[in-house]
């Protein structure tokens, strides 16, 4: 089976009795990639997350035109304000931080981590992914067993610890979500890149000499790139909550540079006296992994309706 | 065993040695059969054992056999798309045997395949141009518009148009993408061809096709094939010689016609009468039937491979190698008893 066994039978409905090679053009077939777009918009879910993702990537983008204040100003003589006070739509934290504003700032933080941690995952993952499945023997085997070894530390404790070592630094962050999360991605392009290398397109390229690195990149990866797709839109949710998880635990993103985890963070002290506080961060980053999410799975579907969904293994395995 | 086998063929090459054009002499190819945690070698398949011929210019050798008995294996370790276990390869003179995948490179455009399944040997995610134009680009054979030309040509060679080189393969049918496929393979300008099965996923009707498709590209392009397939009728129609291999070793070569005619070994005669022939009323083909199954190339009957199903098995055949004796006109067979 290779990678992406969509419209074959359907599709190959041609023009002539006995395949006569006649001049006569087949009848013009949807591309591949149009059929997978036209299901993808047929499924509620996956067009919803789009909407909203796309929403928040607008307003990230925008953040500096649309807050209507500076998120680090401090103003301790407007400090906890409440929902709806004026000009502060959303109140203040305990430093009379305007909240509107900081959210807006924070989805800058989550959405850039979230995508560059699952790029850097994928790009890492892929190629080992790749040079494992196609090479086998020892490189498999080396590269198989790093992945054991790294599955089974709790990287939680991985992450605090290396943050602790080297510090907290925005780029160092995505440094290190990417290099404890590639794993899947490695496992999953090994698998299919064990699939595709006893097919016959990849033994005919190596008839024709057609040099290992080459056939990886240039007949392999394109064939494997689905679940890549899949796997790495799925990534960006799993990453934005380990920010959050991280910069909640005072790790991830310093003050003055604000994240919703880290709000999350602030707002503990005041459950009580403005639960709201904390409901805000927590109800963003909720519908930004549920709309990744959904996107995730809708492609799936999309491009391998047969296929059910398969979900990477969660991060940190809780 | 084997090495009598290799001396009669090293001393047939001396004979006629400038003409021949691909020299396979006693090659093997086995796989380790590992078991348990350690991943230990438990026993080895032995896929090819032992298999030796010649293949001259201009000409077709018919490999056929039954399922499983090596042939398509032997094809694939000649281009070394398998690493063979041991043996020569000698190709124009050059041993292939030692070449590093490096090395291999210049006789990658010598030496092409076609391949039985027209479904899974073109790239799903090309578009025909790409296919057939790789090839063009890795060995440098033209640049920039020659390419082109060069795509067009080739499609127009196999019976398509330029109109199909900007289609994905799962827009033909199965007889125009083993064009497309042999016009990959033809691109380079090959001198032989290994066609591996390459009518047995097809139509019967669009079988004919391509098999004639195969004998003018032979006329045009001076070609030589080795056309592995298990159906016998489409071997006779196609091949000058015809060899048939019995579980990783060649029991009989021979020109086609004598071959088909006068079978000297007991298991090409089984094989020939298997063949389905319109019966004329009254007259009953008598059909050899074999006993029992083909035994695991993981473990082969000692002696003549064949002597557990032999109708005219001896006691010397269970014990001796039967060498490839040339029983005249350069009609080979590996049995004690042929005469």
């Amino acid at each position: 089976m290779s990678g992406i066994p969509i419209g074959e039978s359907p599709l190959s409905g041609n023009s002539l009795p006995g395949g006569n090679p006649g001049p006569e053009p087949a009848p013009r077939v949807m591309s591949l990639g149009g059929m997978a777009w036209r299901r993808f918009l047929r499924n509620p879910f996956a067009v919803a997350g789009l909407v909203v993702l796309l929403f928040f990537v607008i307003v990230a983008l925008f953040a500096r035109f649309i807050a209507p204040f500076d998120p680090a100003r401090i103003d301790l003589l407007t400090s906890n304000l409440p929902f709806g006070s004026g000009a502060h739509i959303l109140g203040t934290d305990e430093l009379g931080r305007d909240i509107f504003s900081r959210l807006l700032y924070s989805s800058q933080v989550s959405l850039l981590v979230g995508f560059s941690v699952a790029f850097v995952s994928v790009f890492i993952g892929t190629l080992i992914g790749a040079v494992s499945g196609y090479f086998g023997g020892f490189v498999d085997t080396f590269f198989m067993r790093m992945v054991d070894v790294l599955n089974s530390v709790p990287l939680l404790f991985l992450n605090i610890l290396m943050l602790a070592i080297f510090g907290s630094s925005f780029v160092l962050l995505i440094c290190i979500l990417a290099l404890t999360s590639w794993m899947g991605v490695a496992r999953l392009v090994r698998g299919t890149f064990l699939q595709l290398r006893e097919t016959e397109y990849v033994e005919a390229a190596k008839a024709l000499g057609t040099s290992d690195w080459r056939i990886i990149t240039y007949h392999m990866i394109r064939n494997a790139t689905a679940p890549i797709i899949v796997n790495a839109t799925l990534m960006i949710g799993g990453a934005i909550l380990s920010e959050a998880a991280l910069s909640f635990l005072g790790l991830g993103i310093q003050p003055p540079q604000t994240s919703w985890g880290q709000m999350l963070s602030n707002a503990q002290a005041y459950m009580l006296t403005d639960p709201l506080q904390a409901v805000y961060p927590g109800l963003c980053i909720l519908v930004v992994v549920l709309a990744v999410n959904f996107i995730g799975d809708g492609i799936q579907s999309a491009i391998d309706p047969r296929r059910k969904v398969r979900r990477p293994r969660r991060r940190w395995g809780h | 065993m084997a090495i009598s086998i290799e001396d009669k063929s090293e001393g047939k090459a001396k004979k006629d040695g400038e003409n021949v054009l691909l020299d396979v002499r006693n090659l093997k190819q086995y796989f380790p059969v590992k078991k348990g945690v350690l991943q230990q070698v438990v026993g080895q398949v032995k896929a090819v054992d032992g298999v030796s011929f010649r293949v001259f210019p201009g000409e077709t050798l018919g490999l056929v056999g039954e399922s499983g008995c090596g042939k398509t294996t032997t094809g694939r370790s000649i281009l070394k798309l398998t690493e063979p276990t041991s043996g020569e390869i000698i190709y124009k003179g050059q041993h292939l045997e030692k070449l590093s995948p490096r090395g291999m490179r210049p006789f990658r455009r010598e030496m092409q395949i076609i391949f039985q399944d027209p479904y899974s040997s073109l790239n799903p995610r090309m578009l025909v141009y790409d296919i057939i134009s790789e090839p063009i680009k890795i060995h440098h054979l033209a640049e920039g518009k020659g390419v082109d030309k060069r795509v067009y040509e080739l499609l127009d060679l196999v019976g398509l148009n330029r109109k199909h080189a900007k289609r994905y393969p799962h827009e033909f049918s199965g007889g125009q993408r083993q064009r497309i496929g042999v016009a990959r393979a033809l691109a380079v300008e090959p001198e032989l061809v290994i066609c591996d099965e390459p009518v047995s996923a097809l139509d019967v009707s669009i079988q004919a096709q391509i098999i004639n498709l195969l004998e003018d590209l032979q006329n045009e392009l001076h070609l030589s094939y080795i056309f592995i397939a298990h159906d016998l009728s489409v071997v006779k129609h196609i091949s000058d010689r015809v060899a048939v291999m019995y579980l990783g070793r060649i029991v009989e070569v021979a020109v086609s016609s004598a071959l088909y005619a006068e079978p000297k070994h007991p298991y090409t005669q089984a094989l020939l009468s298997a063949i389905p022939e319109p019966q004329v009323s009254g007259m009953k083909k008598q059909r050899i039937l074999l006993q029992g199954d083909v035994p695991s190339p993981i473990n082969p009957p000692a002696g003549c491979h064949f002597h557990t199903r032999c109708r005219f098995a001896q006691e010397v055949c269970s014990r001796e190698v039967p060498a490839l004796k040339d029983l005249g006109n350069g009609h080979l067979a590996a049995c004690h008893l042929a005469k």
